[in-house]
């Protein structure tokens, strides 16, 4: 547990230190809501109805732009050949990484995504229902995003193939997560989307660490 | 299945088995096609066009069953590091795909006269369309890598994530109720579909599996072809 603790740490504070990770995510969000009112228009009825959708794309893109470098540079230095290599299962080392990828990247951008909704004129009683589907669908995409980082861990242009790789697997998470963020608070409103999508990241929690460190021992044979 | 791991054998077998699967393939396809566009009924409320459905119909079962069998291809090589089973998976996937294609194209060509449009984002055509990016990106991983080994182990994790899309685009018709019709074939109760449609299209569903078994069989023979290529180029220049 203390080397699984230390982990996080240490990819937190690399990813909070190089700016990389949450820096490049968040200023992609705010160009990409930035270019919506001058792609579609300034209509605030048009604005207000589109902004839950265009939201979660926001997530969904800015989460997909960090995936790359999940486990690119540990592959460069050659610490995950030591990771590999230490007491740690690399199951675990894999589930670390996502830890703190979701800790570092996919938590903040979850948070901070629906108060810069307001910009696109959402309405003020969406923004919880719209964030708490952001926390809990955050969580499956960033351990479905560990996956397609760990399989192009050492691929040159990861880019081509990543996003082939994650869209399959975010569609769900984006469709209940539209319906938790439409939904009003409640039983009969978004609470079945947000226990589906809670459902969802439990099943990537499980498959994760086996997945990424099965993709990652492909690289050390 | 163990005895078919020697790829001479494998061959051996796949070349005496061909020509009959080509010859049951051209026979069950000849018929199936005759009885489905000739001598099979017009539907009451869809007229000619339900003819249409003998060749969606399978081909979107195939496009599900090629995945299957992907996946469980990568599962044999993953676990009993079957050495033919990473060829298996690896050439199943672009006829997968080409089936994938076929479905969408002609459920798209069925759905303009019947539903009034070509494209509309339904639970099963999005589904299916994710199992068309899925088969996208697992050949992709494939060309990614110069190390057809490295290349292996990673496809082999894509295809078994990706399998998780197959129960969704199966139930997805069950679980929202869109536009696309529920099961009518492969349901508990039986299909609720007239024997004289019924007959033609299983007997087109078997046709399909037919050709995609020669096709493969043909495909696996050609990626060991390649392999040894690859390692009597490899040993020529003295790197093996």
């Amino acid at each position: 547990m203390t080397a699984f603790t230390t982990l996080v740490r240490r990819d937190l504070s690399l990813m909070f230190r190089q700016g990389g990770g949450l820096g490049a995510a968040l200023s992609f969000m705010l160009a990409f809501i930035v270019m919506i009112p001058l792609a579609i228009g300034p209509d605030q009825a048009t604005l207000a109805r589109l902004a839950p959708g265009l939201m979660w794309l926001a997530l969904l893109l800015a989460v997909l732009l960090t995936t790359e470098r999940m486990f690119q540079q540990d592959h460069e230095d050659g610490s995950l050949d030591l990771l590999n290599g230490a007491s740690l299962p690399l199951e675990l080392v894999c589930l670390a990484k996502a830890a703190a990828h979701w800790l570092a990247v996919g938590l903040p951008l979850a948070v901070i995504a629906a108060p810069l909704g307001i910009l696109l004129n959402l309405a003020t009683d969406r923004i919880i229902p719209v964030m708490l589907a952001m926390i809990a669908g955050s969580l499956a995409l960033s351990l479905m995003a560990s996956i397609a980082g760990a399989v192009t861990a050492g691929l040159r242009r990861g880019g081509l193939v990543v996003p082939l790789l994650v869209l399959p697997l975010y569609v769900p998470v984006l469709i209940f997560g539209i319906a938790a963020s439409t939904g009003d608070l409640g039983p009969s409103g978004n609470l079945p989307a947000l226990l589906v999508l809670l459902a969802i990241a439990l099943v990537a929690l499980v498959i994760q660490p086996w997945a990424a460190a099965a993709a990652l021992r492909a690289y050390f044979r | 299945m163990q005895i078919l791991a020697n790829p001479n054998l494998f061959m051996r077998i796949a070349r005496a088995v061909l020509p009959w699967i080509w010859a049951a393939t051209i026979l069950t396809l000849g018929a199936g096609l005759y009885l489905a566009l000739f001598s099979s009924p017009a539907d009451y409320q869809q007229g000619e066009t339900v003819r249409i459905m003998y060749v969606h119909v399978p081909a979107a079962w195939m496009a599900l069953f090629v995945y299957v069998l992907m996946a469980v291809a990568s599962a044999v090589a993953l676990i009993f590091r079957h050495p033919l089973a990473d060829a298996a998976a690896k050439t199943a996937a672009p006829l997968g795909a080409a089936f994938c294609f076929l479905s969408l194209a002609t459920g798209s060509i069925w759905g303009k006269p019947m539903w009034g449009t070509w494209w509309v984002w339904d639970a099963r055509l999005t589904s299916m369309f994710v199992l068309m990016l899925l088969y996208l990106g697992y050949i992709a991983v494939w060309r990614a890598f110069e190390d057809p080994h490295r290349a292996a182990g990673l496809a082999r994790v894509v295809a078994l994530v990706g399998v998780i899309n197959i129960p969704v685009v199966k139930f997805s018709v069950d679980w929202w109720n869109t536009l696309h019709q529920p099961a009518s074939v492969v349901k508990m109760s039986g299909p609720a579909i007239d024997p004289s449609m019924l007959w033609p299209l299983l007997l087109m569903a078997v046709g399909y599996t037919l050709f995609f078994t020669a096709l493969h069989l043909m495909a696996i023979g050609n990626e060991i072809t390649s392999r040894k290529i690859r390692t009597a180029r490899l040993k020529a220049i003295g790197a093996h």
